[in-house]
């Protein structure tokens, strides 16, 4: 229990520090005080207030969704290299949201969701896509089948971008500034945007925390121990496709988070999902801030995209897990 | 209790198993035998709920499965398949807290009394509580088998299938894991049902035994009913044989490899016998079965030494299990391939006879001191203490005889000495009448088991005459050398 504790404090403390970090360096210094007074330097606080906090918020509710939806997807299927991003889900959900700006569709009642809800109904669909089509290659849904499916359907999705891409016009800018992957520039209705989809998804997956811990001994096993298998698979499956979605929505594919975090968690606090999936979530929420905030400085006063430092540190870890599958040691929890 | 009836079912519409039906009390323990591809595994799976049941049902407490849900079944029947490692690792206890999962309920659902107990209890059978904190993939298999074994213990369920719980375990391993089953079974009234791979370890586990054969039931009663040799020849397509355990009253069942050549015949003879001033000894090439009443490996056996030991006659006997292993040490004989006699009577008394008969012959070699002669009907007037055998008789044939022949043999070879006695007019010293032998007698047929296979071996056969005139005849000379030298 005390371990539990400690785990929480210190991944709390983490995340708050990056946060602080997150809105107070950059170009511009931010007096602590523009939190209470935003009369003692008005530029201060309006970069605060309006730049800097909507930004670091989405980065790391962002990570967040990322993480949480990683850990949960690696649990379902047993699958330590699992993640929205090697999956090809993420690259599912990207084709919903450049479709949304290429033809310019918008919806009248969801309004501001329409990018997210496509997202969404990219990722469920590219989801079930893999996971039947990596079924009926290998019943036993092996890491190596699974990976290779979530490849293949992340080319080909790639393609279907390009395409639109070579195709459009006007919206260029638009497509591949969004495409990039960034949290910078997005402001307020982006954090609004997202909140709602990340509550409903981490509730979604987190209902089924005890689940995972049974369905990391499989499905039949999970059976014999009284989980209803297709209810817990649904919800989340459902889950981190929503989560996913609404990342992507907002900020286009940003990789290895959903990898990293999640295996890093794991080897510190332990396997057991009650813990490690809103473990995850406060953790990708801290690395992905942190990312941002490394994006936006370290080559001053230009801004590298978000991607690439994720995959700068998620590539490595990637090969370090797989390496340690096949020496045959399962990675320690 | 669980109760099966007329169950079928299978793998997507093909039925694998075919009306089953059987009932396991509670308490009891079910064991399914079946070569591969039987339909085991299939029957445990169809059991579970993994895979339909196209017909039939199955009751636990009189109330049909399909009526619960997955977690109300969870509570009532555990069950534990053959499981394989997985990628990510739990500590040993939170792998046995899983066996709680049904019943945890509610959303925000705590742990409670009973759960803690429950985990406890299971470590605490399977002797895995001292890895409590230990991550699974540091144990060996045996150990992991062990945990998910507490695993289902945890659920708390009254009934337990498991598939082949003692798969890829050492001895030691699978009579843990099975002592333990059977122990919850015994003391808390856990019914079980497992799959098992080895009949030896399902008969001497189980109450009772069902014997699948293509996805049917082709025997269900107890071990003795079930492990009948004609039986498992026929579905295993394997000769076996069948005997019973050296403790408890199950039978064991042992495969018997390809015959192999009958070929040779005869091959001991009078001159392989040795004898120095401290034992008469047999060494055989191939290895001769016995059945003895020697002191050291005595009963049925298969050993290519036999020794008859003069030993003096103060030779001190309450020690004689130590002492003879010292010797045979001493002697750079292996214990575990001699049998050996004792004898007071000097070794150059021993008379030995060869005689020939159409299967073989019969070598008979006696040692005979009738100082202690005594009339076996007439015994119980006396107290004495235990004598070294005085009368040391090996009947050894070339030739093969089967159980009933050895005992056969060893009755005719008994009464042959006998006669000699009455022959050579050798009375008990106390009662004056003719005696029958001496106090501690012994006799040893060993059988080279090669050739025709002979059934019986009593007096009127032709291994039993030549049994009985060879025992006479040399019991006679062995007596007169003893005559002559005291």
């Amino acid at each position: 229990m005390k371990k539990v504790v400690t785990a929480y404090v210190l991944t709390c403390a983490l995340l708050i520090i990056s946060i602080w970090c997150g809105v107070a360096i950059g170009s511009v210094h931010i007096p602590l005080e523009v939190l209470w007074n935003q009369a003692v330097d008005e530029t201060a606080a309006n970069i605060f207030w309006k730049i800097r906090l909507p930004r670091v918020l989405l980065a790391g509710l962002v990570g967040a969704s990322l993480a949480i939806a990683g850990a949960a997807f690696q649990g379902l299927l047993k699958n330590p290299l699992a993640d929205p991003y090697t999956l090809g889900v993420s690259s599912g959900a990207s084709v919903g949201a450049v479709m949304t700006i290429f033809f310019n569709i918008s919806i009248p009642v969801v309004g501001l969701y329409a990018l997210p809800t496509f997202s969404m109904v990219g990722a469920i669909i590219t989801m079930v896509v893999v996971m039947s089509f990596a079924r009926i290659v290998d019943r036993s849904l092996k890491m190596e089948t699974l990976i290779l499916t979530g490849v293949i359907f992340s080319s080909f999705l790639g393609s279907l971008i390009s395409l639109m891409i070579a195709l459009s016009g006007e919206e260029l800018r638009q497509v591949i500034g969004w495409l990039l992957g960034s949290v910078s520039m997005r402001g307020w209705p982006y954090v609004q945007m997202i909140i709602p989809f990340v509550i409903v998804g981490s509730l979604m997956i987190w209902t089924q925390r005890r689940e995972l811990n049974v369905l990391l001994y499989g499905e039949e096993r999970a059976k014999h121990l009284g989980v209803n298998v297709k209810r817990s698979k649904y919800l989340i499956l459902a889950g981190g496709s929503m989560l996913t979605g609404a990342a992507v929505a907002v900020s286009g594919t940003i990789g290895f988070v959903g990898l990293v975090v999640p295996h890093m968690t794991r080897m510190i606090w332990g396997s057991d999902h009650r813990h490690l999936l809103p473990l995850s979530f406060l953790n990708g929420a801290t690395l992905l801030i942190i990312c941002d905030l490394v994006a936006r400085t370290i080559i001053l006063p230009r801004e590298l995209p978000i991607g690439v430092i994720t995959a700068f540190i998620g590539a490595p870890v990637f090969s370090y897990i797989f390496y340690k599958q096949r020496r045959g040691k399962g990675v320690r929890a | 209790m669980i109760v099966v009836e007329h169950l079928s079912g299978g793998y997507e519409d093909v039925p694998i198993v075919k009306d089953i039906s059987f009932t396991v009390k509670k308490g009891k323990i079910l064991g399914i035998l079946g070569p591969n591809g039987s339909g085991k595994s299939t029957l445990l799976k169809v059991m579970s709920g993994i895979l339909p049941a196209t017909t039939g049902t199955i009751a636990i407490d009189g109330q049909n499965i399909l009526s619960y849900n997955a977690r109300a079944l969870a509570k009532k029947m555990a069950v534990l398949p053959q499981l394989h490692a997985n990628a990510f690792s739990n500590t040993v206890r939170e792998a046995v807290s899983l066996g709680r999962y049904p019943h945890q309920t509610g959303f925000f659902s705590s742990w409670s009394e009973r759960d803690e107990q429950a985990v406890q209890h299971a470590m605490l059978q399977t002797g895995v509580k001292r890895y409590e904190h230990t991550p699974m993939e540091f144990l060996s298999g045996g150990e992991q088998q062990r945990v998910f074994v507490a695993q289902a213990l945890a659920q708390t369920a009254e009934v337990l299938l498991l598939d082949e719980p003692t798969n890829h375990l050492d001895i030691a391993h699978q009579r843990q894991i099975l002592d333990m089953v059977r122990k919850e079974a015994v003391e808390c009234g856990l019914t079980v049902v497992m799959v098992l791979h080895d009949m030896n370890l399902a008969s001497l586990y189980c109450d009772e035994l069902l014997l699948m054969e293509s996805g049917q039931m082709r025997a269900f009663g107890a071990p003795h009913e079930v492990l009948i040799a004609s039986q498992i020849e026929e579905i295993y397509q394997a000769r076996v044989a069948t005997y019973a355990h050296p403790e408890i009253p199950k039978p064991q069942i042992t495969m018997m490899p390809a015959a192999i050549d009958y070929q040779q015949r005869a091959v001991i003879k009078k001159e392989h016998f040795m004898i120095t001033e401290h034992f008469i000894q047999l060494q055989s090439e191939i290895p001769l079965k016995t059945v003895s009443s020697a002191v050291h490996n005595p009963g049925i056996g298969w050993h290519n030494c036999l020794l008859n030991r003069s030993v003096p006659g103060d030779y001190v006997i309450s020690d004689v299990k130590r002492e003879v292993n010292e010797f045979l040490q001493r002697g750079d004989f292996s214990p575990t391939n001699t049998v050996v006699m004792l004898t007071a009577v000097p070794t150059a008394l021993v008379a030995i006879n060869e005689f020939y008969a159409p299967f073989g012959s019969v070598i008979v070699a006696v040692t005979a001191g009738v100082g202690n002669a005594v009339d076996v009907s007439r015994v119980h007037e006396r107290q004495d203490e235990p004598y070294i055998g005085t009368i040391n008789t090996w009947v050894i044939i070339n030739g093969c005889l089967s159980d009933e022949a050895f005992f056969q043999a060893m009755m005719t070879a008994t009464e042959a000495k006998t006669k000699a006695l009455q022959s050579e007019n050798i009375r008990d010293e106390r009662s004056g009448t003719i005696a029958t032998g001496t106090a501690t007698d012994s006799l040893l047929i060993a059988a080279t088991q090669k050739g025709k296979e002979m059934l019986y071996g009593g007096p009127i056969t032709e291994v039993g005459k030549m049994i009985a005139k060879g025992v006479f005849e040399t019991t006679v000379q062995a007596i007169r050398n003893y005559k002559n030298q005291f």
